[in-house]
């Protein structure tokens, strides 16, 4: 899976959805691979707008990508700048967690991922 | 009529094999009624951000992989998210498969294709953070059922035998009382995981669903929703006539 959909995903126990600590949840030992994707920037300049980019960060920062800034940039910034159009490229199209778990800041659960499918199928003792 | 995604490389032993009800789907979500309200509601008028769509239960991926190939022609926008969901693991891998094998035919004729983050295994939308999707698409277990089959706790065998195949295969169609159960749950779910500016959904109900009761249900959250039935399969008149309800938020600005 893409590190993209982690901005769209949280725990799945209902307790911790109305805290602010189980969103993003935090990749552990994550393995990342890379796949090669044309460049789009339409995609990334109407992606932006949607992104929780606080959460961004911490996932950019937990992964071990450079440090993203603490503000997005707007969409006039972005068009003219390179560099950072081609990191949110590599980070948001072209990379994906194949292996490793992903954390509840909240509860602490782990929700494994195997072959880039992260499951979040729940154990008996906290549906 | 837009080419359905190939799904020869599917299990179809433990993942529902394509049917009436998943055409009824394509068929309804590239009609030009369709077409039309979802080109109105998201055509990139202005920058608006691209919009998320979320299958739930993917199974072989026809549909999903159908929407983030024709997002251009259906949402009338190549920027398009999709992201899956479905309870039996088998079906995720096949999902991922089915998408990326249509992307990459359309890639090769130059064509443009929807962006695909992924399949996620979990129950219905559990895993995902409030009002993010923009349209929702499920083809329910929608037959009735003297039980639930329970779902799979994420054990992990990858070794399956044959009671656990037909266990997943139960699991596509068993809905429970009335065919709704799950549904049921579903439905609720709604007015949390779609998107205040724009959320939509498409849900597959069959006659034996009370789709009329289904939709009462739906008109009584209020101001601010609305449902219709936006396809249906007509002809046959048999126990399992299908239909398609879009419910949507009506407050768009
Ligand atoms: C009728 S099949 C539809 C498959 C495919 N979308 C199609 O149209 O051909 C229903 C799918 O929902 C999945 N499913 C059943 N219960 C679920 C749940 N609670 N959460 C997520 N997916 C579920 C099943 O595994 C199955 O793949």
């Amino acid at each position: 899976m893409k590190v993209l959909t982690l901005n769209f995903l949280t725990c799945a126990v209902k307790a911790c959805k109305s805290t602010s600590t189980s969103f993003p949840l935090h990749p552990k030992d994550c393995e990342l691979v890379s796949d090669t994707i044309e460049p789009n920037a339409l995609l990334i300049l109407n992606i932006l707008p949607r992104i929780d980019w606080n959460a961004l960060i911490t996932t950019a920062s937990e992964l071990g990508f450079p440090t993203l800034p603490a503000l997005p940039p707007t969409r006039d910034e972005l068009e003219s700048n390179e560099k950072m159009m081609s990191e949110l490229h590599t980070l948001l199209l072209e990379t994906q967690i194949s292996e490793g778990s992903l954390v509840c800041g909240n509860c602490g659960h782990e929700y494994k991922i195997k072959e880039g499918i992260a499951n979040f199928l729940l154990p008996n003792h906290l549906v | 009529m837009l080419p359905t995604p190939s799904t020869s490389h599917v299990a179809f032993e433990r993942i529902y094999e394509p049917a009436e009800d998943s055409y009824l789907l394509l068929d309804t979500l590239s009609s030009e009624n369709e077409k039309l309200f979802l080109q109105n509601r998201f055509r990139a008028a202005s920058h608006s951000p691209s919009p998320l769509v979320l299958e739930v239960g993917t199974g072989s991926g026809v549909v999903l992989s159908f929407l983030n190939a024709h997002s251009e022609v259906i949402l009338g926008r190549p920027d398009v998210l999709t992201i899956g969901i479905d309870v039996n693991k088998f079906a995720c891998k096949a999902t991922e498969q089915t998408v990326i094998v249509a992307q990459q035919e359309l890639t090769a004729q130059n064509l443009s294709h929807g962006f695909y983050v992924g399949n996620v295994l979990g129950d219905l939308t559990s895993s995902l953070k409030a009002g993010e999707v923009d349209i929702l698409v499920f083809n329910p277990p929608y037959v009735p059922s003297p039980e639930l089959p329970s779902l799979p706790l994420g054990e992990d065998s990858t070794q399956t035998s044959f009671e656990d195949d037909s266990r997943l295969l139960a699991l596509s169609y068993a809905g429970g009382v009335d065919g709704m159960e799950t549904t049921e749950r579903l439905l609720a779910s709604l007015p949390e995981i779609l998107s205040q500016q724009r959320g939509c959904a498409y849900i597959l109900l069959c006659a034996q669903n009370k789709p009329d009761k289904v939709k009462d249900g739906i008109k009584r959250w209020g101001a601010g929703w609305a449902v219709e039935t936006v396809g249906t399969s007509g002809k046959t008149g048999g126990w399992e006539k299908l239909q398609i309800v879009r419910v949507w938020r009506t407050d768009v600005k």
